[in-house]
């Protein structure tokens, strides 16, 4: 009989072309995507014009994508840009995205269909991991492994050991993936999955639409995972059919796999989270938050800028005014959400409510620009970390939220609820 | 691999947006980085740091962005060695490839203060407090990967092998 895996032993088993691996057990894998940004796509160019290796291993399996600082924000951030550019056309980059193509990167690709199920990727971005959502083993690295696989097409893993996490029960009005992910780094804390595999499963997994699974698998990293996977099921291979045209490898946990840990969370105790400053582990359930007045709002990122969260933004600012003290910050993740967050009129709604729209970027979620905080200034934010400085000034603070609170929270220039505004929605 | 240094100490979860804020992170130059290094948690860091000291921390350090230039701008900073409790995935493999010296030791990292005076001996994994006189062990760091530190990190090691084994 065959030796019980993980989904993650099992896709790292398949592509390192063995019966069975085991944790602790090193492999040499190939690599399907190998992606950068204009922050860290210019330490690898660096190395791999040192190496004068000559050409990159696969030119279809590299994706730049220019999205944090991007449009470019100083004179510094347009070189680092301009030498992504003439290394992409002297390499004949196919997946190279810039300017009005480009979008924030672990949302665009999987939309753009480079990204499917059994698939190995690395990147040069520790949110790599979304792509966790499709069941592809997929792991932040840094410059220096990316240039390497640019060389080689190859990289070596770790096998991690798994913890399961199975999410059971009903979700309450306004709970969101982003919601059960923060819960989850709550409960478990930012060094919870230290170099493991979290593997979330159960009903509610199950019947979660694909954009919350992303969100979910994006912060893997804030609970120090190494991947963030979801079994692929129906639901993810509808996803991959409408956007890709590589044939998806399903993989599957064996019933009896072995992992490290098991635990399970009833999903009607969750209420909608809010993590504060200044770490995702630092959670409170909305109804504890007290009055936290606040100056700014972020909706986007790679984790929460998804057409339907702007949906569910939408939603809660429709026929409603963003409280007078407090600015509004919509960032549509890709130039395709932008247009059918136009089409759908919700770009409409967020204007009218006083919002500002912002291009396709990373800028605030990192502090680099479009949104920095002054000193003493608080953000409710649809992001991925909270850090001290990380959306700018030092003494500035983070509150991490879904969509839903951060809306409401912009109509009442505190951290709120939607429920304070009247609004209803069902448990599912 | 033996250093000597004065040690800089830090808590539990120090993150890469403290290492290296991403506002600065419009270059990559090692020097450029180092005036900035650790500046959101000690603003004179940059400024206090000499050349061989050590840095002393807690849990998970180097947790959150995959940015390179975290410990890019730790050793041009002049540290010559961080200890903690435990580090971030990515960040240890990054100080690795580019060649910033890295031990785990809950034990040391617990007890060794700032300002103490340090001894560290990659190669039997030995890590003396001069200041106590207490010893610590940790898991050495093995030749391969001495040799791999001393000749700046993973690339420069690379094509020093490959001229070595060309001549």
């Amino acid at each position: 009989m065959k030796k019980p895996m993980t989904l993650a032993e099992k896709l790292l088993a398949a592509r390192a072309g063995l019966e069975a691996v085991e944790p602790g057990q090193l492999v040499d894998v190939p690599v399907d995507l190998a992606l950068a940004n204009d922050i860290t796509a210019p330490i690898a160019i660096k190395i791999f014009r040192e190496a004068n290796i000559g050409r990159v291993f696969d030119r279809a399996k590299i994706a730049l994508v220019l999205d944090h600082f991007t449009p470019n924000k100083d004179i510094q951030s347009a070189e680092q840009v301009r030498l992504c550019r003439e290394f992409a056309k002297e390499q004949g980059i196919i997946h190279y995205f810039e300017g009005g193509n480009c979008g924030i990167e672990h949302v665009l690709l999987p939309e753009q269909g480079l990204v499917v199920p059994g698939d190995i990727v690395i990147g040069a971005d520790s949110h790599t991991c979304t792509y966790g959502a499709l069941g592809a083993f997929a792991t932040g690295v840094g410059s220096t492994d990316l240039a390497a696989t640019w060389i080689t097409g190859r990289t070596w893993f770790r096998v991690p050991e798994t913890i399961k996490f199975v999410y059971y029960g009903r979700l309450r009005p306004w709970v969101t993936g982003k919601d059960l992910i923060l819960y989850t780094i709550g409960d478990i804390g930012v060094d919870g999955a230290l170099y493991k595999a979290m593997e979330f499963t159960g009903e509610v997994i199950k019947r979660l639409p694909m954009h919350e699974r992303f969100t979910m698998a994006n912060m893997a990293i804030e609970a120090g995972g190494k991947v963030g996977l979801i079994e692929p099921d129906r639901l993810t291979l509808n996803f991959v059919r409408k956007h890709a045209s590589r044939e998806p490898k399903v993989f599957k946990s064996d019933r009896k796999a072995k992992y490290l840990k098991v635990i399970e969370y009833d999903c009607s105790k969750i209420e909608p989270q809010v993590a504060f400053p200044h770490l995702p582990s630092n959670t409170k359930p909305i109804s504890e938050v007290g009055h936290i007045d606040i100056d700014q709002v972020v909706i986007g990122s790679c984790t929460n800028g998804r057409l339907e969260d702007l949906a569910l933004a939408a939603k809660i600012l429709k026929g409603r005014k963003v409280n007078p003290n407090v600015r509004l910050i919509v960032i549509p993740a890709t130039p395709r959400v932008y247009q059918e967050a136009l089409r759908k009129k919700y770009l409409q709604i967020f204007i009218e409510a006083g919002a500002i729209i912002s291009p396709p970027t990373c800028g605030p979620c990192l502090g680099g620009h479009m949104g920095i905080l002054a000193k003493g200034e608080r953000a409710v934010s649809t992001t991925n970390r909270n850090f001290v400085g990380r959306m700018g000034h030092p003494e500035s603070e983070v509150y991490l939220a879904s969509p839903a609170v951060a809306a409401a929270s912009a109509v009442l220039g505190r951290i709120a609820s939607p429920e304070e505004l009247g609004l209803k929605e069902e448990a599912r | 691999m033996k250093i000597k240094g004065k040690v800089w100490k830090f808590g539990d979860n120090v993150d890469t947006d403290v290492i290296i804020p991403a506002r600065y992170l419009n270059t990559s130059d090692p020097q450029e980085l180092a005036k900035h290094c650790m500046e959101d948690a000690d603003p004179e860091f940059a400024k206090k740091v000499k050349p061989g000291d050590i840095i002393v921390a807690g849990r998970n350090f180097g947790c959150g962005s995959s940015r390179e230039h975290a410990p890019i701008a730790i050793k041009a900073a002049g540290v010559a060695c961080v200890i903690a409790d435990s580090f971030a995935r990515i960040f240890y493999r990054n100080a690795f490839n580019t060649g910033l010296l890295i031990l785990e030791s809950p034990e040391a990292a617990r007890e060794i203060e700032a300002g103490h005076e340090v001894e560290v001996d990659a190669e039997s994994g030995i890590i003396k407090d001069l200041t106590t006189g207490k010893t610590y062990r940790c898991q050495p760091i093995p030749p391969f990967m001495q040799e791999l530190l001393k000749d700046g990190g993973l690339i420069p090691h690379i094509k020093k092998r490959f001229q070595t084994e060309a001549s």
